[in-house]
Formats: C-alpha cells, structure tokens, sequence
C-alpha cells in the first residue's frame, strides 16, 4: 500500500473506536508532557544557574599576575614552570597588557587597580577595598542588577557601592541567623545621590626634586639601571580627598573572584588611574626600579567566550606570566548539571514507558476485536506486510499525535509551575526567575522519541496481526 | 469494467483451456488427538470461463477446498494450479497477490468491513493494489452502479439488506478484475428472491465477462438451475462429478429476474 494512503487509512481507524484510541493517545500525551517537564526544568535551572554564574563575571575572566609576585597556585603550576625564576620572568605593565590584549580571543584586558582606603559617609570613616572597573562593564552582565545607574562616564567622580557596604554604610549589618536580605532597593534608595567622602595616599613623581645618585641608590646596585628610568622610581606620597557622588548600588558581588581581596566599592577605571593611588607594588618597583612606566600587579583578561578561556590561559603562561580563573568550578558544575538532566531523563521516560504498554494494550485488544476485518483484508489481498504496516501507521499516528500534545502540555505544565513560583518569590519580595527552558531541540527530539517508542510499542501487535491466518479470522464470530 | 478484460476472458473461456488443476489434493487439520481430514486426495480440472458448484452436506471439505483455490489456505499435499502457478509453491507474499488479482471471494456472512462505507469496502482491493487515487475513485463509483448501488455508496452495510451487502461484496470481489469468482454460500444468508437476484449477477458474470465461476453450495436446485457443473463432496474426497446439468437453462434470455440493466 502506498503511504499515503496508509497514513490516512490508519488516521480513519483511529477515528473509529475515537475513546480507546484518544485515551491511549492522552496517556503517550502525559508522558512526553513528563519528560519534557523534567527535562526542560532540568535546562533551565542549568540556564539559570549559568546566568548567575555568568554575571558574575567569573566565567570569562582571567586574572594575570607576574611571576616575580606569586608562585604558581597549584603544584603542577610549580613542577612545570619551576625553569621559570623571578629574575627570567617579565613585568606586568603596560606593553605586556598589550600584548595580552592583541590576543585573538581577548576582549579586553586592563589593570586592575585596587587599595584598601578610608571612605567618610556622614563624617564616619570605613574601611574597605576599592577597585577600578573598566567602562567595558557597563554592558557586561555583572552590573545589570545595579540600583541607580552606571557611571556617567570614564572618569566621573562617581562610585557603585556593593550591596554589603551599603548595609554598612546605613548601619543595617545583617544580624546572624537572619535568613532574608535586606532588599537592594531598600538599601539604595536613601544613598544614591549621597556623596561619600574617599581619603587615599597619592604617588607624586620626584625625579625633579631628587638628585640622580639618589635615585640610583634607589635601584638594584647590581643592575645598570638607565638614568630616566631610575629617577621614576623615586617618588613622595601625599594624603589626598576625594569627593564621590553614590550613583548605584549592586546586588551582586562583581569581584568575587578575589576572594578576602574583593573590593565593595568600585570607580570608573580611568578615575581610579588617574589618582594615582599608592599601590603595593608600588614600593616593590621602587626597589627594583625597572621600568619608566610602573608596573600592574594584575591584569584582568576578559575573555569573548567563557569557553575560551582554557587558551587564553595557556597563550598567557607562554607570555611568562600567571594566571587564575574559575574554569575548573564551571567543570564539575556542567558535569552536575549532565548528571542531573540524566536522572530527570529517565524518571521522564518511566512515564512513556507506561504510556507504550498502554499503546501495546490498544493495539492488541484492536487485533481482538478486528480480527474479521484483518482477515477480510487479507481475503482480498492484503499482504502480511500490508496488514503490518497498517497497524504499525496507527501505532505511528497515536505516537505524533500523543507526541505533539504532550508537548503542549509539557510546556503548559511548565509555564504553570513557573508562574506559580514567581508568584511566591515576588511575595517573599524577590526578583522574578525563569526556570523552565523548553528549547526547540527538545521539542522535536520529543515528538520524535514519542514516535519511535509508539513504533516499538506497535512492533509485536503489528507482527501479530500480519501473522494471522485468514481462515480462522473469518470463521471467527 | 473495460472491454479489453473482457474480450480476453472471453478468449481464454472460448479456448476451453484448465483455469485450475488441482491434483491428488489434501488438507489435513490436528485437532488435539484426532486428525481431520478435510480435503483427502482431491483431482479435478475446470476449464476457463466454466460455472461450478461444490455440492456436500457440511463438513464434506467444500468451503476447505474453495479455500485452497482462494490461496488463504496452504495444502498438506497435492497441488493446487491457477493460471499456471502451483500455490503450494507460492510465497506468503505472492499468495497475497494471487487473492488479490487472479481471484474475488464473496461469503455466505457478505464480509464487508462494518466500520467503512460501502465506497470504501469496495475501494479497498484496490488500495491493496496500489491503484492511483483518482482512477480509483472511478472504478469504484463504476463498480457500484453495475450492481445497482450507487446512491448507496456513502451507506454503512449495517444500514443495508442482506441483498445490498452482497452485491457490494460482489463488487468488491470485481473491482480487481479476476479471472476467477469463488463465492462461498452466496446466497446462505437471503430469501430465495434476493438469492435469485445474487445469483443472476454471479450468472452474467460468468456469461458476459467470460468469468470462471466456482461456487460453493448445499442446495442442490440452486445448482442444478445455475452451474455448468455439479462436483459432489463428502469427507474431502470426490464422490461425483457431472457435467452441465444446467447448460441448457443458462443459455434462455428470459430466465433473468433481478436484472437491472
């Protein structure tokens, strides 16, 4: 028989006995809706939890140090590198930032600049680090749950305090065993707009006031040390004010990544530079007193793609420097996340397992009560595979059929859910979050996997109704 | 129906050539302990374009043999020849096309499929046969009428007589254009008017396309009226065979009630 003519014979069947077949039809329906539940809550908590993880710019960025400052941060850093000396290893400063930055898979890579100092809010002093942050940032996923706004521009004596030093700043410190924080817009609300009061150690250049045998007892006495790139290696430090206008509040913590070192309060980068603010490495420099231009004591690379980050790592130590990022947590997360789809997967199928011996059921008992009519076709010249191939369509049909509506309902279901949990965040006062994903793939990989289990199903009653010996169905009644 | 067909039945019946050979013929059923013989030992030939019946009481292996030459059954031993092709010998698949093509089947109990229209019943063989959608809706309608049931084409048989659904179960059985009609009780099931009206269609069949005809019946006038041929059966094997009792009366115009056309 042709297929088209299959198809819409067996569509003709189905519409028959409407109730068994529409039943059998809803129970594939409810376990393809199962699976594509449990499978496109599975994506979209790994969605949601990739966001997160995204925004907190962890992911693409990949902090580069000099070796002269630290040694590696695991032992196999040390075994393979350990031909690498401080003396061989290069400075961090502005060409080798270049360089890093001319590096196909780089974004951007600037300095990071960031002290401990004292800010005065309302004539009471705080403790704490600031760091400079790129106007790159901006656009950048880990500063869209700012309250207020971004920095006007590149250089605007402007400030994004982190949720936690706003907290302090207002005298809110969340008390132990508190278990909700206090809402950002709460605590943004009274101090955007407010200005904050930053005192810091200025680095003023003294080659001029410095005669040049003192600079180069500055440097190294072992090294010959160029005369102009001596006399930068002297300088004084004066105590300096800076008046800071509070634009924002985040609720993230952007610079998690460096852990006891993560700055609570950020300033447009090229602000921060321009203060030249006393840095660590600072007295180190002078000591060595290498280069004319001073140098970083880590760059932050940011990386196009968080995937990349493995070779932008690589191309970087090859540079004789460094480097740290967060690449092996996002491992065993993705690793997690497998493992969790997998189990969702199969409780998801046990589901469509049920629903095929529902289709087994069906067709067996149509064999039953059409055994008469399997032995007219065949009287009139139907052949065994015709016969099969009729039973199989149905089996085929049910599965498609099933397999769309399940879908539908599975997104149904999920969208339901989903709404349902928003509701109750937005009571608990937290922000709306997406937990259901159902992407196309999945989809179409349901509809087809609803078929093919509908086609297994339909493989013994099929046979079973080819094999049926015409003369006994016929004397049947 | 198309002359073509016809002309060449009509060739094949003039030429008095065997339609079927059936030798030394057996069918033998297990039926728990005791072995049925159904068919013991059966050898006869009808010729193209003759009408037979097969007469014995029930139980005396007719509808077994009618069976046989069908293709819906497969022999224990013998051969069974049509058009030149021993089904013995014949795959599942090539059986499959033998009941498609080379024979139509009617039944005692009409057998048409309860959940179509009659449209559909009758277009069925030809789905089978892979013929295109618009020629077969065609042959269908064509196929209707000649039995008389065009307007009924869009009835379920559970909505027609007993007389209606055979004659669309004839029509099933010519839409192929077989050669060979094997009607099993035809007329079991109906009044003796609606029979003489089924049994008139089954005699112009044989008459004008030239149709070999094997019948299978336990009345023994109706053959007398109708076949060519009365072949006896009882327990499987052949008890009697006599030729055209009916030769004469077949050849009178007049003798047509239910004709249509």
């Amino acid at each position: 028989m042709k297929t088209y003519d299959l198809s819409e014979l067996a569509l003709r069947n189905l519409r028959e006995s409407s109730l068994r077949n529409s039943l059998t039809t809803i129970g594939i329906s409810v376990g393809v809706a199962s699976l594509v539940a449990m499978l496109s809550l599975g994506i979209g908590l790994q969605q949601l939890a990739n966001r997160h993880l995204v925004k907190s710019g962890l992911f693409d960025t990949v902090v580069v140090m000099s070796r002269r400052d630290v040694r590696g941060f695991s032992r196999d850093d040390e075994k393979n590198n350990s031909s690498a000396t401080a003396a061989e290893s290069r400075t961090l400063d502005e060409p080798a930032r270049q360089e890093i930055e001319r590096l196909a898979e780089v974004q951007e890579a600037y300095p990071d600049i960031r002290f401990i100092t004292e800010l005065r809010y309302q004539d009471k002093p705080h403790l704490t680090m600031v760091a400079g942050i790129p106007e790159s940032a901006r656009s950048n996923d880990a500063f869209s749950g700012v309250q207020g706004r971004f920095f006007s521009s590149e250089s605007a004596p402007e400030v994004i305090l982190q949720e936690s030093f706003a907290a302090e700043l207002l005298g809110k410190t969340e008390k132990p065993g508190q278990e909700d924080d206090i809402p950002v817009a709460e605590l943004a609300q009274p101090l955007i707009g407010q200005e904050l009061t930053m005192r810091y150690a200025e680095r003023i250049p003294a080659a001029s006031s410095i005669p040049e045998g003192a600079a180069t007892k500055a440097a190294s006495p072992t090294r010959q040390v160029p005369a102009e790139a001596a006399s930068d290696a002297a300088y004084s430090v004066v105590s300096r004010e800076q008046k800071l206008k509070i634009v924002g509040v985040s609720d993230l913590d952007p610079d998690s990544m460096r852990g006891a070192a993560r700055a609570r309060v950020f300033l447009p980068l090229k602000l921060a530079e321009n203060l030249h603010v006393m840095q660590p490495s600072d007295l180190r420099d002078s000591m060595r007193g290498f280069s004319k231009q001073p140098s970083y004591s880590t760059i932050s690379v940011r990386v196009k793609n968080p995937k990349q980050v493995e070779a932008v790592e690589q191309a970087i130590k090859k540079m004789g420097f460094n480097t740290f990022s967060i690449l092996d947590a996002t491992r065993s997360l993705r690793q997690f996340f497998t493992v969790l789809d997998l189990f969702l997967g199969i409780f998801g199928s046990l589901a469509l397992a049920v629903a095929s011996i529902g289709i087994v059921n069906t067709l067996v008992m149509a064999i039953l009560e059409r055994r008469r009519e399997i032995g007219i076709m065949k009287a009139i010249g139907a052949s065994d595979g015709d016969v099969k191939k009729l039973f199989f369509a149905e089996a085929g049909a049910m599965g498609v059929l099933g397999g769309i509506v399940g879908v539908a309902l599975g997104w149904t279901i999920g969208h339901v859910i989903n709404l349902g949990t928003n509701i109750y965040l937005k009571r608990q006062a937290l922000p709306p979050e997406n937990f259901w994903s159902v992407p196309w793939w999945l989809v179409g990989a349901a509809i087809v996997f609803a078929f093919v289990v509908s086609l297994l199903s339909g493989l013994y009653p099929a046979a079973r109704a080819a094999r049926l010996d015409p003369v006994q169905a016929l004397r049947y009644e | 129906m198309t002359g073509g067909l016809e002309q060449s039945n009509q060739t094949s019946s003039r030429n008095g050539a065997p339609a079927i050979r059936i030798v030394d013929l057996c069918r033998h059923y297990q039926m728990g302990e005791t072995l049925i013989r159904a068919v013991d030992g059966v050898s006869l030939q009808v010729r193209a374009g003759e009408f037979v019946a097969l007469l014995g009481s029930s139980g005396s292996g007719k509808s077994s043999l009618l069976n046989l030459i069908a293709g819906l059954d497969r022999p224990t031993s013998g051969a069974v020849i049509v058009e030149d092709r021993d089904l013995a010998q014949l795959s599942r698949e090539d059986l499959a096309k033998h009941r498609l093509r080379t024979v139509g089947m009617v039944f005692q109990s009409f057998n048409l499929v309860s959940r179509m229209t009659l449209a559909e019943n009758v277009e069925l063989p030809l789905r089978f046969a892979e013929v295109d959608r618009n020629q077969r809706r065609t042959l269908t309608r064509q196929a209707l009428e000649r039995v008389g049931l065009g307007a009924r084409a869009t009835h379920r048989p559970s909505e027609l007589s007993g007389g209606e659904q055979q004659r669309a179960a004839l029509a099933r059985a010519l839409i192929n254009r077989p050669k060979l009609l094997l009607a099993d009780e035809p007329t079991g099931n109906l009044d003796s008017h609606t029979g003489a009206e089924i049994m008139n269609f089954i005699r112009e069949f044989n008459q004008s396309l030239g149709m070999t005809i094997v019948m299978v019946t336990h009345e023994r006038a109706l053959a007398e009226r109708y076949a060519q041929r009365m072949i006896f059966l009882a327990d499987g094997k052949l008890l009697d065979d006599q030729p055209h009792p009916a030769a004469v009366a077949a050849s009178i115009p007049g003798e047509r009630p239910g004709e249509q056309r």
